[in-house]
C-alpha cells in the first residue's frame, strides 16, 4: 500500500564514516577551500572580460557594500577582524590605483592580488566545519531525547521515562521514494529540494537523511542562524556551510555558487532550500532562486566535460515536502508577507526563533503535544527534470532511456553556455514546482483552512485581501452544515486530483467527513495564541485571527480550487 | 549514433516540402547539404530522381528521405514545416529519434490543441491557455528537444522563390538556436533577425492569419485603403490584447514577425488567408472555398481555437469574433462590417 509510512530503520548505505564523502570533505577542507578560492578567481577575471577597469569597479564596489554592512547590519557572527580586513583592501586599492607606472597587464595582476584575498576569505567564511563526534551526538540527542519526552508525555506513569512505545518515527512520517533515494545516493550525488515553511526544516531534514541511513548532506544555511548558539551548533554537526544574506557583491556571490558547485562535483549529497527564505506566504513555493540550483546544473556539466560520463557523475535531483499542521513563525511570516506585498515600505522582522529559549519551549510544546508532521520524498530527476529509471538513467516523457549530456552538447561535442544553462536551471526550477505540488500531503488541517478562507472570501467578493483580512473576526460566523458541505466540494476535487496523481493526502484524510473536520480544527496551528479556526459554543465555525487563516489556507494554493468558490 | 558522423558542413534536416517547407529547403541548400522528409514514398522518389515534386523546384543537392529515423541521425539542425494541423502527429512521428541536442526550429504560424480523450474542439465550449498549444510547446510536450526556436516574419513563398530581398525572425529562449538559424539561413538577400520572446513571435505570425482573412474581405468587397489602413490598425490591438492573454510580450507584435508580417499579409494577393476573405466576399461558402485550396489556410482553424479561448477569458476580440460569426454562423460579411463600424472601440491605443 503506497500509503504505509516507512517506519523502520534503515541500515546506513555507507556503514564507515570514512566513506561519507562529507567527512572526505572535512578532511581535505584547506585544499578544497584554495581550490574553491581560485576557481572563484577564474569564474570573475572571465566576467569581468579580464579588463582591468571592470575588475576596479567590482572590487571597488564590493569594499563599498562590505563596509556599509559592516557599519549597518553587524551580526554576532560577524569576524572581529573585519573592518581591519576591509580597511586593508582599501589601501591596497588606493596603492594601485595612484600608481602611474603601471602597465594594464601588471595592473590587472595587482587587482587580482586582492581578488585573491577577498575570495580565499570568503570561501574560508562559507566552508563548512563538519565534525563527525559532533554529528554522531547531535543524532543521539534529537533521537534520544525527544524519545524521551515524547514517552514522557504519551505513555502515563513512572516508567515512562523508559519506555520506547513511541519514537520519532510516530510524530514524523516519512513517505514515498525513499528506496530510490537510498539506492541513487550509493550511485551517483544527491541534491535535495525540500518546501521550506519553518526555521525547523533544517534539523528535521537532517534528521530524516540520518533516518535514511544516508551519510550526511551538505547545505547552505542562512548565517543569521548561527547568530543562535544553539543553531551554530547543529548547522556545524549537520555540514552546514555559511550563506551571507547580507552580502551580494559578485565576488561573494561566485564564490559561494563554486563552493556549492565544487561540493557536488566533489560527490557530497547536498541540500538547497531552492525557494530561498522560508515561504512567507505559506504558499508551496512557486517562484525558485535559481542561484544555487544553476550550481547543479553546471556541476554535472562540468562532469560531462571532464569525462564522467557514468552514474558516478551523475546529479540527482530529489524534491521534497514538509507538511505541518502547524508552523512556529505562522504569525510573523505572514505579517511580513502581506507588508511586503501591501507595499508598506517598512516592517520590522520580528523572528519567534530569536532566542534559544523560545526554540525549547517549542520544541518541548511540539513533542508533547500531538501534532504530527509528514514528510514525503519525491521521484528523483536528473538535472533537466527527467524521471530516472532504477539504474538512474534518465527517461523521456515516453519512457525512452536518453542520455542527459546530450543536453550540453552543441556540434557533437560538450561545451560551456551559460545563456543555455540559464534556461535549463529555469526549466529545472518549474519542474521543481510541479513536483511539489505533486507530492504534497493535503492534511485535514489544510482542508478546513482554506475552505473557510475561500467562504469568507466568496461571502466578501467585493473586498480584496487586504480589506478582507481586516474585516473584524467577530462578525464571522460559518455555519456548520453549509462548512461541511463546502469541505466536502473541496475533498471530492482534492480526491479528483489524486485519482490523476496531482496531489497526495493523508491517511488520516480517509475518514467521515465530521472527524475530518473535527480533527482539522483540533490541528490547525493548534499552538498560536490566537487560534486560526475554531468551533464555538453555537457550533459555528469561527476564526480569531484571519491572517492566520489565510496562511495556513495558501497551502493548497495553485490546484485550482478556488474555482469551486 | 549520429554524433559519430557530425562534421562541421553537418546535413540539415527539413521536415515537410510543402511550399513554404520547399522554398527554405532551398535557401538552406545554398549553404549546407540538406536532408528534406517526406511521407510518400513517390514524392521521396521524385525528389530524388527529378528533383522536382507536386510542381516544386529543388535543388538538385537535395537529398530525400521517408525515414524519421534517417533524418534525426543524420541532421543536428532540424526545422520542421508542417501545417499545424498535422504538427502533432509529425512530432509524435519523430519523437522516438529525436535527442536531446537536437536544435528544433519550426516554421508553423498556427495552433494545437491538447484535448482530453474523446473530445473536440467542436464538443468543447471554452478553452482554457493550458489546452491551447503553440508549435514549440508541441515539440516540448512530445518530444524530448528543448532547445526550440520558430521562424516567423513576412516571408511569402513565392517571392522568396524568386530571390527577392526579405527577412525573418528566429526566436528562441535559447541564443544559441537564434545563432544557428542565422547562420544556416542568411544570406545576401535574406536577413535574419532574433528574438527571445518566442511565444510572442510564434502568436504573431498565428494571430496575424486572422486580420489577413479580413483584409481579404474587404478588398473582396471593393473597399479602398482607409478601410485597409483601419483594419490594420485596430487588427493591431486586438492582437496584442490576445497575445497578451495567451503569453507573448507585447514588444513581439512591433516585430518583423508582428506588424511586419501582418501588413505584407494584408496586401498580399497570394497570401491564402487572404484569399478565403476575398472569396466569401465575393459570396462564395466555406465548404466551397475549402474544397479547391491546395493548401490549409491556417486563419481558419486559429479563429476557431481563439473563439473557444474568448469563451474562457475575460476578454473581448470584435474582429475574431466576427469572422467567426462569417464563418461558421452565417452571417453575411457586410452585417459583420456594420457592427465593426458600430462597435466602441473608442480609445485609439489603450495598451502601452
Amino acid at each position: 500500500m503506497e500509503e504505509k509510512y516507512i517506519k523502520h530503520r534503515y541500515e546506513p548505505i555507507l556503514p564507515s564514516k570514512d566513506e561519507w564523502p562529507v567527512v572526505k570533505l572535512a578532511r581535505e577542507r584547506k585544499d578544497f577551500v584554495k581550490k574553491v578560492s581560485e576557481k572563484a578567481q577564474r569564474r570573475i577575471l572571465n566576467q569581468t572580460g579580464n579588463s582591468a577597469e571592470i575588475l576596479k569597479e567590482e572590487l571597488e564596489t564590493t569594499l563599498y557594500r562590505e563596509k556599509l554592512r559592516i557599519k549597518q547590519n553587524p551580526w554576532v557572527v560577524d569576524p572581529d577582524d573585519e573592518a581591519e580586513f576591509w580597511g586593508k583592501v582599501k589601501a591596497s586599492l588606493l596603492h594601485v590605483n595612484s600608481e602611474n607606472k603601471l602597465n594594464d597587464a601588471q595592473r590587472i595582476q595587482e587587482y587580482q592580488q586582492i581578488l585573491e584575498s577577498i575570495t580565499s576569505r570568503y570561501s574560508e567564511e562559507i566552508a563548512s566545519n563538519f565534525k563527525h563526534q559532533h554529528y554522531k551526538f547531535i543524532r543521539s540527542v534529537v533521537t534520544f531525547g525527544f524519545a524521551r519526552l515524547l514517552n514522557a508525555a504519551r505513555v502515563k506513569g513512572f516508567k515512562s521515562i523508559f519506555s520506547n512505545q513511541y519514537s520519532l518515527q510516530d510524530k514524523i512520517q516519512i513517505t514515498g521514494e525513499t528506496d530510490q533515494l537510498r539506492d541513487l545516493a550509493t550511485k551517483g550525488t544527491i541534491v535535495m529540494v525540500p518546501t521550506h515553511f519553518s526555521n525547523l526544516d533544517s534539523i528535521l531534514i537532517g534528521w530524516i537523511i540520518s533516518v535514511l541511513g544516508l551519510p550526511p548532506f551538505i547545505y547552505g544555511a542562512g548565517l543569521n542562524l548561527f547568530n543562535i548558539s544553539i543553531f551554530a551548533y547543529f548547522m556545524d554537526a549537520l555540514g552546514a556551510y555559511k550563506v551571507d544574506r547580507r552580502k551580494k557583491n559578485l565576488v561573494y556571490l561566485e564564490t559561494l555558487k563554486t563552493y556549492s558547485k565544487e561540493a557536488i562535483r566533489f560527490g557530497c549529497h547536498s541540500l538547497f532550500f531552492p525557494g530561498g527564505t522560508r515561504s512567507r506566504s505559506g504558499m508551496i513555493e512557486s517562484k525558485l532562486k535559481l542561484g544555487l540550483l544553476s550550481t547543479a546544473i553546471e556541476a554535472q556539466r562540468s562532469n560531462y566535460q571532464h569525462g564522467l560520463d557514468e552514474i558516478n557523475g551523475k546529479v540527482f535531483i530529489v524534491p521534497v515536502t514538509i507538511n505541518y499542521h502547524f508552523v512556529l513563525e505562522a504569525p510573523s511570516l505572514i505579517r511580513d508577507y502581506l507588508s511586503i506585498t501591501g507595499q508598506e515600505r517598512y516592517y520590522k522582522e520580528n523572528d519567534e526563533f530569536s532566542t534559544s529559549y523560545k526554540i525549547s519551549k517549542f520544541l518541548i510544546k511540539f513533542f508533547t503535544k500531538g501534532s504530527d508532521i509528514s514528510v514525503s520524498v519525491g521521484k528523483a530527476m536528473d538535472v533537466l527534470g527527467n524521471y530516472v529509471d532504477e539504474n538512474g538513467d534518465s527517461l523521456d516523457q515516453h519512457g525512452r532511456v536518453i542520455n542527459p549530456k546530450h543536453y550540453f552538447m552543441s556540434n557533437g561535442e560538450v561545451n560551456v553556455d551559460h545563456q543555455r544553462e540559464e534556461e535549463y536551471t529555469q526549466m529545472l526550477g518549474k519542474r521543481i514546482v510541479e513536483e511539489f505540488h505533486r507530492i504534497n500531503r493535503v492534511f485535514s488541517s489544510h482542508l478546513v483552512a482554506f475552505t473557510a478562507f475561500e467562504m469568507i472570501q466568496a461571502r466578501n467578493s467585493k473586498l480584496d485581501l487586504f480589506d478582507l483580512i481586516r474585516l473584524p473576526e467577530e462578525d464571522i460566523f460559518i455555519d456548520y452544515q453549509e462548512f461541511k458541505d463546502a469541505c466536502q466540494r473541496v475533498y471530492d476535487q482534492i480526491m479528483r486530483l489524486r485519482e490523476e496523481g496531482k496531489i497526495k493526502i493523508a491517511p488520516h484524510m480517509k475518514q467521515g467527513m465530521d472527524e475530518i473536520i473535527a480533527h482539522g480544527l483540533d490541528n490547525v496551528g493548534m499552538y498560536h495564541a490566537k487560534r486560526p479556526l475554531i468551533q464555538n459554543k453555537q457550533g459555528q465555525i469561527v476564526t480569531e485571527d484571519i491572517s492566520l487563516l489565510y496562511f495556513y489556507h495558501n497551502r493548497l494554493h495553485g490546484y485550482g480550487l478556488e474555482k469551486l468558490f | 549514433m549520429g554524433l559519430k558522423n557530425f562534421s562541421k558542413d553537418a546535413v540539415v534536416g527539413v521536415v515537410g516540402v510543402g511550399s513554404f517547407g520547399t522554398v527554405i529547403a532551398n535557401m538552406l541548400a545554398e549553404k549546407n547539404q540538406v536532408l528534406v522528409y517526406a511521407r510518400k514514398e513517390e514524392v521521396v522518389q521524385e525528389i530524388n530522381q527529378f528533383h522536382r515534386a507536386q510542381n516544386r523546384e529543388f535543388n538538385p543537392s537535395i537529398r530525400a528521405t521517408h525515414d524519421p529515423e534517417k533524418l534525426c541521425n543524420s541532421c543536428h539542425t532540424i526545422f520542421f514545416m508542417v501545417p499545424s494541423s498535422g504538427f502533432q502527429e509529425v512530432a509524435r512521428r519523430f519523437s522516438p529519434f529525436l535527442q536531446p541536442y537536437h536544435l528544433v526550429i519550426h516554421g508553423t504560424k498556427g495552433l494545437c490543441l491538447d484535448l482530453p480523450e474523446g473530445k473536440d474542439l467542436d464538443s468543447l465550449k471554452s478553452i482554457n491557455r493550458r489546452r491551447i498549444l503553440t508549435m514549440s510547446e508541441v515539440l516540448q510536450k512530445e518530444t524530448v528537444a528543448v532547445r526550440v526556436g520558430c521562424l516567423a516574419g513576412p516571408n511569402i513563398s513565392k517571392e522568396l522563390g524568386l530571390s527577392q530581398p526579405a527577412a525573418t525572425v528566429i526566436a528562441s529562449k535559447f541564443n544559441e538556436v537564434i545563432l544557428e538559424g542565422q547562420r544556416l539561413l542568411r544570406s545576401e538577400k535574406f536577413q535574419v533577425y532574433g528574438n527571445s520572446d518566442i511565444i510572442g513571435v510564434e502568436l504573431s505570425g498565428v494571430l496575424k492569419n486572422i486580420i489577413a482573412i479580413a483584409a481579404g474581405a474587404l478588398a473582396g468587397l471593393g473597399l479602398g485603403e482607409n478601410a485597409k489602413g483601419l483594419l490594420i490598425s485596430r487588427g493591431m490591438v486586438e492582437m496584442v490584447h490576445l497575445s497578451k492573454a495567451l503569453g507573448g510580450s507585447v514588444k513581439s507584435i512591433f516585430g518583423l514577425a508582428g506588424v511586419g508580417d501582418l501588413v505584407t499579409t494584408c496586401n498580399s494577393v497570394n497570401s491564402r488567408n487572404f484569399t478565403v476573405g476575398y472569396r466569401l466576399a465575393k459570396g462564395e461558402k466555406l465548404s466551397e472555398i475549402l474544397a479547391d485550396m491546395e493548401e490549409v489556410a491556417e486563419g481558419i482553424n486559429t479563429i476557431k481555437i481563439i473563439k473557444g479561448f474568448l469563451e474562457s477569458a475575460d476578454l473581448r476580440a470584435p474582429i475574431t469574433e466576427n469572422l467567426y460569426r462569417v464563418l461558421f454562423e452565417e452571417l453575411e460579411i457586410e452585417e459583420a462590417l456594420q457592427f465593426l463600424m458600430k462597435y466602441p472601440f473608442n480609445v485609439d491605443v489603450d495598451f502601452v
